[in-house]
């Protein structure tokens, strides 16, 4: 474990369950496991990359971060208070626990200026100076790169990119502690995608932030993290430093994520996984990647699931034969 | 902006209506009430009245003004309440989903079953005649159409990432709706009011004319049609006035709400942008 003094944020074995089905007419009531049993840990001035597939949970996982999501199981702990608990006020929590997201189009109200989007939640929070207002938010505009008088347009007279940035400028308004970013880049040209992540970056170091990235794109991931966790169906398959996920992956799905980064000098080996990812509602006995697993034996197929190992300072591994992959 | 045929006519006609409303008590020649001289009744439109007499010897066009106050009162402030209403149960279903929206559509299915004029002829019968149980009776029987497109509108933006920006920012549920949901599904609902105002001012025509609506000697559009259908054949013009200043309001508010569809509706805006 950690030091726990530098630790910001602990999420303790957090589980999303949906019921589903067993309305009001009957049928079977089933139970979808989106989140099941995460275990996560965010240090001050981190950024942890939570990489997998559509469907794997991250994002359920980021919403209970944020309390948008009330978790079946677990806590989110920040400095020992749990964030997802039903009764924390989500004022406090807003002080916290910041988003950005990932489509800059629909992320903005449409009838709102940039200053209204800016303004708004200042004076929810007690911010009602209207000095104090101004500075804050020419403040903000200045650290995003805009101009501060492009706050009186409307969002549609913006670009992707500039929208992007008000988006990030409305995440830290209130000084947030923690930001997540959800999938920040992903629906921004790539032209522009290096101009924001650069900038995201900046303001960590400037405004003392800690970053929760999700992202499928692994090249980004690659580029912002410190450390990573990439989950399969609902659970931390492998979790580690950049560079230990990055080198030495060990688990066969981590493998096979990194060698799907585009490759032009084909230097990483290849590893192919075929077919898609299971019912979540029936996800598969034993390992829950075995049947999508290149490196599969009877011992994976049989219950229960194996649990997160630690193979290494800061490196975890749920799979049975990671000491033979290695 | 393209010339819109139907704004123009339809705001114009509205508007007319509205003027001549407000000005009534200048433009009648006759208190529309009290003048009553036997005398005269039955007269046909000609230089001294422009439309004419009814069988108690009254202005018609002064009546006509006159009804006009009522007929525009009754459906601007009948569908305030009904978009209010729908809106608010409409914005509310779609945003906390659950139970609350079962009842909600469940209701709203009900309201849509029951004929609402009918449903207001039983609220009328409850109540006693007035222009007040008028406004409660179409007030409370025509809000599901709103209800019904309020909520699809809403439910299509709350998973938008600028309501869930809301959240995360800490903004009260009430809040966000009111400042994130409704502004920006505020055309369509301009759209129906409107319409549905022209529905009401028929809704009155039709309560009054059978009774339950504006007590006589009040003038209100339907009541005339009513008075007037012993002298259809005789003395056409008592029922042809006020049938004909029904059907220009109604004309000018549908055309009105069909040109603010066209400006106001996101679709057809992309088409001409």
């Amino acid at each position: 474990m950690p030091e726990t003094d530098q630790m910001i944020l602990r999420v303790e074995d957090l589980a999303v369950h949906f019921p589903l089905g067993g309305g009001l007419l009957g049928g079977k009531r089933r139970t979808v496991h989106a989140v099941d049993g995460v275990d996560l840990h965010l240090r001050k001035g981190e950024c942890l990359g939570l990489v997998g597939e559509s469907g794997c949970g991250k994002s359920t996982l980021a919403l209970s971060i944020l309390g948008l999501q009330a978790p079946t199981r677990g806590r989110v702990l920040l400095d020992g208070v749990d964030i997802a608990a039903p009764g924390v006020d989500r004022k406090a929590r807003a002080r916290i626990v910041q988003m950005v997201f990932q489509d800059p189009y629909s992320s903005l109200n449409p009838r709102q200026t940039v200053r209204r989007t800016l303004e708004d939640p200042l004076r929810l929070h007690g911010i009602t100076d209207k000095s104090e207002v101004d500075g804050r938010i020419e403040e903000m505009l200045r650290h995003v790169g805009l101009r501060p008088e492009q706050a009186a347009r409307y969002p549609h007279e913006f670009s992707g990119g500039q929208r992007q940035r008000i988006g990030i400028a409305r995440a830290l308004i209130l000084k947030p502690k923690i930001v997540v970013l959800d999938e920040p880049v992903s629906a921004l040209d790539v032209s522009i995608r290096a101009q924001i992540i650069n900038l995201l970056l900046e303001l960590k170091e400037t405004m003392e932030l800690s970053y929760i990235m999700i992202s499928h794109d692994l090249g980004v991931v690659e580029h912002m993290s410190d450390r990573v966790a990439v989950m399969y169906l609902g659970r931390i398959v492998e979790t580690g430093g950049w560079h230990s996920i990055f080198t030495a992956p060990r688990h066969p799905y981590t493998r096979a994520l990194i060698a799907a980064i585009p490759d032009p000098f084909g230097e990483r080996p290849g590893v192919k996984i075929s077919g898609e990812l299971p019912n979540p509602l029936e996800p598969p006995s034993g390992c829950r990647f075995h049947p999508r697993c290149p490196e599969v034996r009877d011992i994976c197929r049989k219950p229960p699931t194996p649990p997160l190992g630690e193979i290494a300072r800061e490196h975890e591994v749920r799979c049975l034969r990671a000491a033979e992959l290695a | 902006m393209k010339f819109r045929a139907n704004l123009v006519i339809g705001g114009a006609l509205f508007a007319t209506v509205v003027v001549a409303g407000a000005l009534a008590p200048f433009l009648a020649h006759t208190d529309p009430v009290m003048d009553a001289n036997l005398m005269n009744a039955e007269v046909a439109p000609g230089s001294e009245f422009w439309f004419g007499t009814d069988a108690q010897g009254r202005d018609i066009y002064s009546r006509v003004l006159y009804g006009a106050r009522i007929s525009l009162t009754v459906g601007i402030v009948s569908q305030l309440i009904n978009t209010v209403i729908g809106v608010c149960l409409g914005l509310s279903a779609a945003y906390w989903g659950g139970w609350w929206d079962d009842f909600v559509s469940g209701l709203t299915n009900l309201m849509l079953a029951i004929p609402s004029l009918i449903f207001a002829l039983a609220i009328m019968a409850i109540l006693t005649p007035g222009l007040t149980s008028l406004l409660i009776a179409l007030g409370l029987t025509n809000w599901s159409y709103t209800c019904r497109l309020s909520r699809a509108s809403a439910l299509s933006l709350k998973g938008q990432g600028y309501v869930q920006a809301a959240k995360v920012l800490g903004y009260g549920d009430i809040r966000i709706m009111l400042t994130q949901i409704l502004p920006n599904i505020l055309g369509p609902i301009i759209v129906i009011g409107t319409l549905g105002m022209g529905g009401a001012v028929l809704a009155e025509a039709s309560l009054s004319f059978l009774g339950l609506g504006i007590r006589p000697p009040f003038p209100s559009w339907g009541s005339m049609l009513s008075d007037a259908r012993d002298q259809i054949t005789t003395a056409p013009w008592i029922s042809i006035f006020p049938g004909l200043a029904i059907f220009m309001t109604v004309l000018g508010l549908n055309l009105l709400g069909d040109g603010l569809r066209d400006i106001l509706d996101p679709q057809s805006r992309a088409r001409t942008a």
